[in-house]
């Protein structure tokens, strides 16, 4: 644009613009203040908002799959066939009763091994075997579910090392990780030993370490035998009753498992099938936070938009001798966008300061029973960026009706009055 | 010199509301012709279209007949941006009400003509408005906020900024209206002093006589019509 520059000084065009809309902002000192420090309030609250719902949406997937898998494939259930085909001129009316599924191991699963785990987004693939039996020690009895499992490679699914609470991380034959709560119950310290029973098998294993899952209903019921100590006791040798995956991504788990069910012979459930209340809570915590953005950003569209007409009415007759000395419509509405932008982009800068230091506020002196942090929020760059951006495209969306309103102004009209 | 004249208007009439029962014919088919280098004062009693005239003039408003050439140029055809561009190009405006950008120095608005045709402030340009402040006597406050100067001052600072783009005519509308004696009298002798020294046309509506006495030529409006057009006593040698 300006090809003759003064020496020691850039320009970097709009030049007219950039000099008259800080003027126009300088010379209204105190509104100005009120609508930068409003736009500052909305871009906080929404960046505040946004770290908050995502922190709390991050630690509950986080704890709800800390102990479940993201993909577990099972065998089919088993169905009752229909013995005889209807005749079209009969009519047939039967009572079918369900089946009972009793356990069983998905049929020729060790081919399918390598195979899943070659599937892209697949981070790690466990097989495993579980079923019931009752935990025994002397006179006490209680029921638990027993899952049979390559330890490294289940570990590698949910993490059981971050849960282990006593004892030592390993299973070697005839060796079990238990529940801390079903250990309690039974009065079982590490190195006791326990019988399991079938009701047709039972195995003696001997305690080596505590696991507590974070939910009571586990740790009440959990098992964790070597993977063939489970086969033997279930009856399945060899088998394999579900092989969990675990993703990359946590959100392509249910269409991953939609292209896998297709694929294999097998009953395929990603996590979100299985919590599909927990995902509908997400979904509508996501609608909410989306909402609340829209109404602020219309808050300080309206906000700036009204600071702006106000300031185009008080401007006539500046505007009209700027018409005047040859000043394009262009120009002027350049300069009214420019404040917009202006009011936007320095509310998004205080905004984003003012969010993180809600957040910090809220990481220090909201805190759990234990004296923790209920649970930890951070303000991405990324969100940061996107309400910035978000408020830099309100002020100018805000300023567009009075930069119009100034651009078309009747020159003379504005200078008589 | 140049031969066409600056500005030839024929038959020049503008209708406030046409079509409307508050029709008002404001101009009423004027003919005039302003030569390069002219200082001629446009007087006439309120109402007889002096200002809607010079409106006109400074394209600011258009005509509703008639025809304007400026500068040899036809201009009542032309597009907002054309017109804009002509403005720029030809034009300076001193008002009544001076019409500074109060947030902005006197310099700054000395300046502001160049800083919007060119996107910045060239030094020349600086150095010109330095000069035309000097020479309008406001050298030492040219990097005051113009709104802490008087309204003497105020209006020197305008007719700087006028002729800071060097352009052919300068359309003053009652430049002194609000000024006391002493500073109408300074105010309009600079008018002349910088017409002698730069050589710009001027185009001066008064309510004044004794200012319009110090004219080269007195144009009188009545009525929307040109009641009549002399050389004034100071145009005499």
């Amino acid at each position: 644009m300006a090809a003759a520059a003064v020496p020691g000084r850039a320009h970097w065009g709009l030049g007219f613009e950039r000099r008259v809309a800080l003027r126009f902002l300088l010379e209204g000192r105190f509104q100005t203040l009120l609508i930068i420090v409003g736009v500052a309030a909305g871009v906080a609250v929404v960046a505040y908002i946004s770290a908050l719902v995502g922190g709390l949406q991050r630690n509950t997937l986080e704890k709800t799959l800390g102990a479940q898998a993201h993909v577990v494939i099972t065998p089919p259930d088993e169905r009752v066939l229909p013995a005889w085909p209807a005749a079209s001129d009969t009519q047939s009316l039967s009572d079918t009763q369900a089946r009972a599924q009793r356990l069983r191991s998905l049929g020729n699963w060790q081919s399918y091994e390598h195979w899943l785990a070659e599937r892209p987004g697949v981070t790690a693939v466990s097989p495993l075997v579980s079923g019931a039996a009752l935990a025994q020690r002397g006179e006490a009895s209680r029921s638990a579910a027993v899952m049979g499992v390559e330890l490294a490679r289940y570990d590698a699914i949910v993490g059981l090392r971050q849960r282990l609470v006593a004892g030592q991380f390993r299973l070697l034959p005839g060796e079990a990780l238990v529940g801390q709560l079903l250990a309690a119950d039974l009065g079982l310290r590490v190195g006791d030993r326990l019988v399991l029973n079938t009701g047709s098998r039972s195995d003696t294993v001997r305690l080596v370490g505590l696991l507590d899952y974070g939910i009571r209903d586990l740790n009440r019921r959990m098992v964790v035998l070597p993977l063939r100590s489970a086969q033997s006791l279930l009856d399945l040798p060899g088998g394999a009753t579900q092989i969990d995956l675990r993703v990359a991504d946590v959100w392509s788990a249910r269409e991953l498992a939609a292209g896998l069910a297709r694929q294999l012979p097998y009953k395929v459930e990603s996590w979100q099938e299985t919590n599909a209340q927990l995902v509908s809570a997400l979904n509508a915590q996501s609608i909410s936070t989306t909402l609340i953005r829209a109404v602020v950003m219309v808050v300080v569209v309206l906000g700036i938009a009204s600071v702006l007409v106000v300031s185009v009415v008080q401007k006539r007759r500046e505007i009209g001798i700027l018409r005047a000395m040859g000043v394009t419509q262009g120009q002027i509405m350049r300069v009214f966008l420019l404040q917009g932008a202006l009011v936007g982009g320095l509310g998004a800068v205080l905004g984003n300061l003012l969010a993180v230091a809600l957040i910090w506020a809220f990481t220090t002196f909201v805190r759990g029973a234990d004296g923790q942090p209920l649970f930890v929020i951070s303000l991405p760059a990324s969100t940061a960026v996107q309400v910035s951006l978000m408020a830099l495209v309100a002020g100018v969306l805000a300023a567009w009706a009075p930069a119009r309103r100034a651009a078309r102004m009747d020159p003379a009209q504005a200078i008589r009055l | 010199m140049n031969q066409a004249p600056l500005i030839q208007l024929q038959g020049l009439g503008k209708v406030y509301n046409p079509g409307l029962p508050a029709e008002v014919a404001v101009l009423k088919g004027l003919d005039l012709s302003l030569a390069h280098g002219e200082f001629a004062a446009l007087i006439g009693p309120s109402g007889s279209g002096k200002s809607t005239l010079l409106n006109v003039l400074g394209l600011l408003e258009r005509p509703s007949s008639g025809q304007y050439l400026l500068d040899g140029r036809a201009v009542q055809d032309l597009d907002d941006r054309a017109l804009t561009q002509a403005r720029q190009s030809t034009l300076g405006f001193v008002f009544q009400f001076h019409h500074l950008l109060p947030a902005f120095t006197a310099l700054e608005n000395v300046c502001l003509p160049g800083l919007a045709r060119d996107g910045h402030v060239s030094s020349a340009l600086r150095e010109r408005g330095r000069a035309l402040l000097d020479a309008v006597g406001l050298g030492h406050v040219m990097d005051r906020p113009s709104k802490q100067l008087s309204g003497g001052m105020q209006q020197r600072v305008a007719i700087a900024r006028a002729l800071v783009l060097e352009p052919a005519l300068v359309l003053a509308d009652e430049p002194t209206g609000n000024l006391d004696t002493a500073s109408s009298d300074e105010v309009f002798a600079l008018l002349r002093r910088m017409h002698a020294e730069v050589g710009t046309a001027f185009l001066v509506v008064t309510h004044d006589p004794r200012l319009a006495a110090r004219c080269d030529r007195v144009i009188e409006m009545v009525d929307g019509m040109i009641a009549s057009d002399r050389a004034s006593a100071a145009a005499q040698p």
